[in-house]
């Protein structure tokens, strides 16, 4: 620690840090636009200027390390006329378009301008002009004119996104920011420029021009789409979302977030939101009121469990539901007596059911993420299904963290990864289980030994080893090996609620059906809560043959989907947005939120609609008054993290015997994860969201006969889709990669096992 | 793609930075494939930043930054006049026009041959010989008189350069 004094004040601070942070910590404001506390520094701006005692002329405070007794002025008239300087040379090119510029109320430069600025420009010369650019659907950079040249969204790109997508070209009076060949930005994490952005020039494409900053009220809420609880808030004008802007939060999602979270808003109020609770009779949807809706649903779920049995009932959920909805549901079904519910829906094994200890959760908090210095990650696409936590794994990396990666797909992390395995999904439990060896021998070369040669080691199991057909045999070995390496193990969970699901109870107990059996065999009645079967399931095909087949289907939902194929009530629930509720993490924080704005129409929170249910079909304990009760109940006064525990036992390790035939295998594209994100239309228009192709090595292109770029012919099980193929060659042999959760392949079968490719 | 000779000579090149440094060549390789090809299109720019492990917009920084990568057709023979202080002090706005109007092409522009590309240029750090012109970024002629300027383009007419 040195000693530094301030503006006259005495300041205890690190050595290393800059002049700038110091100020900060110490509360003081210094004027800058291209220092940012999570990018490099540039100190091309020059807005920062202050005087230095003993320093010959004004100095940037972001470039400027502190020194022992050095005494800094960020007042004084030298740094005033400094500043002012600059802000005068930074205006001469900016237009003065303000009353028209959507920055406009929130604009770092104008805030600035009105400190440092002059009344009127000297500058009568013509101003520089830079043309528009189209760099994809979510970020806007129609204006670039009024860049500054800061170059936070390229470091943001080369840093934390992992991709420079912009850069700074030409030179000079010419320099502008642009893509590559005018491509567009694809990061998942593109939205984070337009809140780095200190000026107009990259704004929100889908915000621009709905409203000024000042008209909005702000709502905290947490993220629905991904699981790491990022906090976030959700702006609000007339009772309608039209903004999601990050919060801060150090632990979980630091400043950023993740494009889906950013811009899942826009799939809230589409045309297909239920917003009437609708029944089916003689074959023909009419829309009814709740009273009605409700005792016919309640009517069918008595009528089957008198009848046919209590067993007959079936509920799911999706994991993306909160925690007090998936509560009540299994309060509701238990309360029939029914065991059969479940959020698991796209998971294929269950057979660590009740050899499980606890609730599966990260293993470790995701702040000690970035202290590890040793990753394993098992089956996971990680970039895509989590976004902002493979941002923090990145950071790490350039800290020393090693990360090897044991997968069935070699997609890009843009971030240094030191070993893989790349194997077909029916060779994954036999790759871990020789890296779990070779660790046990303490190996020193590979994945193991890089295990081995840890402090803090941790083994990360992501979406795809949870969907794997061998999951609980993945988790044993994961958790061999954190054994071995004094490590921890867990999941990446694949829904806001993942957790959440397992505290709330909604997961079947010894005697009940979970999410895999209630398909195989078929239930009576089904009670659906935000699912969308043909997209959420593991195996469509075999979901919807379930639900056609079914005598009462009561869907939860917030959106006329396919449900009006196959149910016969459809109940308008509200998304996250209009609810109360709680999300468990998967580090297993609890947080709750309040509804932002009112439900749409005559949607109600699902919580409410259960309630009703509950007590009309005569359950005990079903009066609640706030969700909040609820909640409290859920969680039964114990503190979560008493019941978070991956170990497991009583799973055996079996060598794979090798299924014929081409193996698929599915990821779940970043934007066809739940029902708000399919529908948001921006989102639907970046490339992430392009119709599925078929991916297969070119060898088996060759053998089959197609090129790549053809169209080929997939059929699994009963169904069949045509789509245009492409070769990957970083995949293994022997395998087809075809996304699941995407209408093109919703035809289609489980999302693991074999499958047929052909010519079309 | 880029060719052999071009790799070849890249892989030269590297020899003379760290291994875990690829990027530090970047500057010579656009303008091997400059040599190469006259131009350097997004295309070679792509190639590049594959062949040395770099960002493509990284490398696009770079080839549009330094104003001797052309990024467009130059002609065969590029000629690049310096037009900053010394130079026009000494008369390189005479220069440039007795240029402009022998070969019937204003600054940045290419004769209809494709043979001459006329364009301005910063100071070579030669200004002892202004007002002065180079030859495709490689040769450098100074003390520039509309005789001397006659006698280069003969030369490059009839293939001496």
């Amino acid at each position: 620690m040195i000693n530094i004094e301030i503006d006259g004040k005495h300041i205890e601070t690190e050595n290393g840090s800059t002049v700038i942070e110091a100020a900060h910590k110490a509360g003081i404001a210094i004027p800058h636009f291209c220092y940012h506390k999570k990018l490099s520094i540039a100190a091309n701006c020059r807005m920062c200027l202050v005087q230095v005692e003993k320093a010959p002329k004004p100095l940037p405070a972001c470039a400027t390390p502190v020194t022992e007794g050095m005494k800094v002025f960020t007042h004084s008239d030298q740094a005033v006329k400094a500043q002012k300087g600059v802000m005068e040379f930074l205006l001469i090119n900016h237009p003065l378009d303000c009353p028209i510029c959507d920055q406009g109320g929130e604009c770092l430069l104008q805030d600035m301008s009105v400190g440092y600025g002059g009344g009127h420009s000297r500058y009568q010369e013509e101003k520089r002009m830079v043309l528009s650019k189209d760099i994809g659907p979510l970020v806007s950079a129609e204006e670039m004119s009024r860049c500054i040249n800061c170059t936070r969204c390229v470091r943001f790109g080369q840093e934390i996104g992992g991709k420079m997508e912009l850069g700074q070209a030409f030179r000079t009076e010419h320099a502008e920011i642009m893509s590559f060949v005018s491509g567009t930005v694809d990061s998942e994490l593109s939205g984070n420029m337009i809140d780095l952005c200190p000026v107009g020039a990259l704004t929100s494409k889908p915000f621009r021009y709905k409203a000024r900053s000042w008209e909005l009220s702000r709502r905290r809420s947490i993220s629905a789409h991904d699981s790491l609880g990022s906090n976030l808030a959700v702006h609000t004008k007339n009772n309608q979302v039209l903004r999601v802007l990050p919060i801060e939060n150090e632990d979980i999602n630091e400043c950023w977030l993740s494009d889906k979270d950013r811009f899942a808003y826009e799939g809230l109020n589409t045309e297909d939101r239920l917003t009437k609770p609708m029944i089916k009779q003689d074959g023909k949807w009419q829309e009814v009121e709740w009273q009605v809706a409700l005792e016919y649903a309640a009517n069918g779920l008595r009528h089957i469990a008198n009848g046919a049995g209590a067993e007959q009932l079936g509920a799911l959920a999706t994991g993306g539901s909160t925690l007090e909805e998936m509560y009540l549901l299994q309060k509701l079904m238990r309360g029939m007596g029914s065991d059969n519910v479940d959020f698991r829906l796209r998971q294929s094994d269950f057979s660590a059911d009740g050899k499980q200890q606890g609730a599966p959760w990260l293993g470790l908090s995701v702040a000690d993420i970035s202290r590890a210095d040793r990753l394993l990650i098992v089956g996971s696409f990680l970039r895509k299904d989590h976004p902002v936590l493979a941002a923090r794994i990145r950071q790490a990396v350039k800290k020393g963290l090693q990360v090897s990666l044991i997968h069935s797909v070699d997609d890009d992390q843009q971030m240094h990864i030191a070993h893989k395995a790349i194997v077909a999904p029916d060779a994954l439990v036999n790759t871990l289980s020789q890296v779990a060896q070779a660790v046990a021998a303490k190996q020193t070369e590979g994945i193991a030994g890089s295990l081995v040669s840890g402090e803090r080691v941790a083994v990360l199991l992501g979406n795809f080893a949870q969907q794997h057909p061998q999951a609980a045999q993945l988790q044993t070995l994961a958790q061999q090996i954190a054994n071995a390496t004094h490590g921890k193990f867990g999941f990446l969970g694949e829904a806001a609620n993942s957790v959440g699901g397992y505290i709330a109870q909604a997961v079947p107990g010894a005697k009940g059906l979970n999410a895999a059996s209630m398909m195989a065999s078929p239930r009576k009645a089904y009670v659906l809560l935000n699912v969308e079967p043909e997209l959420d399931c593991a195996n469509p095909q075999q979901a919807m043959a379930a639900l056609q087949s079914a005598d009462t289907v009561i869907v939860l939902s917030a959106y006329k989907n396919k449900a009006l194929d196959y149910a016969d009530v459809l109940l308008p629930i509200a998304p996250f947005t209009e609810t109360s509720g709680t999300f468990i993490s998967t580090e297993g924080r609890v947080q709750s939120f309040k509804g932002a704005v009112k439900p749409l129409g005559e949607a109600r929170p699902a919580w409410k609609v259960l309630r009703v249910l509950g007590n009309l079909l005569k359950v005990d304990g079903f009066d609640f008054d706030t969700s909040e009760v609820v909640r409290d109940e859920a969680l039964k006064g114990v503190d979560v993290s008493i019941k978070l525990n991956n170990a497991i036992t009583g799973v055996e390790v079996k060598a794979e015997v090798s299924a014929a035939g081409m193996q698929r295998v599915s990821d779940v594209p970043i934007y066809t994860t739940d029902a708000v994100v399919r529908r948001s239309a921006p989102l639907q228009a970046t490339a992430d969201a392009a119709t599925p192709l078929v991916w297969m090595h070119s060898e088996e292109l060759n053998n089959i006969g197609v090129k790549s770029g053809m169209n080929v012919k997939v059929s699994q099980g009963s169904g069949s889709v045509k789509l245009a193929c492409r070769a990957d060659d970083k995949l293994p042999k022997g395998v087809v990669r075809i996304a699941a959760g995407h209408s093109a392949t919703a035809a289609l079968g489980a999302m693991f096992g074999t499958i047929t490719v052909e010519r079309a | 793609m880029l060719s052999q000779q071009v790799t070849t000579l890249i892989d030269k090149e590297l020899k003379k930075y760290p291994a875990d440094q690829r990027q530090s060549a970047v500057m010579a390789a656009l303008r091997f494939v400059q040599d190469e090809k006259g131009l350097i299109t997004p295309d070679d720019m792509a190639d590049v930043a594959a062949y040395l492990g770099m960002q493509q917009m990284a490398v696009y920084e770079v080839a549009t930054f330094y104003h001797m990568y052309n990024l467009k057709p130059m002609g065969k023979h590029t000629l690049t006049v310096c037009t900053n202080l010394s130079c026009t002090l000494c008369g390189s706005g005479d220069t440039v026009a007795y240029l402009e109007k022998k070969l019937g092409i204003k600054m940045g522009e290419v004769t209809a041959d494709g043979k001459f590309g006329l364009r301005e240029g910063e100071c070579m750090g030669a200004c002892i010989d202004a007002p002065l012109l180079t030859l495709n970024n490689k040769k450098m002629c100074g003390k520039l008189t509309t005789a001397k300027i006659d006698k280069i383009l003969a030369d490059l007419e009839g293939g001496k350069a």
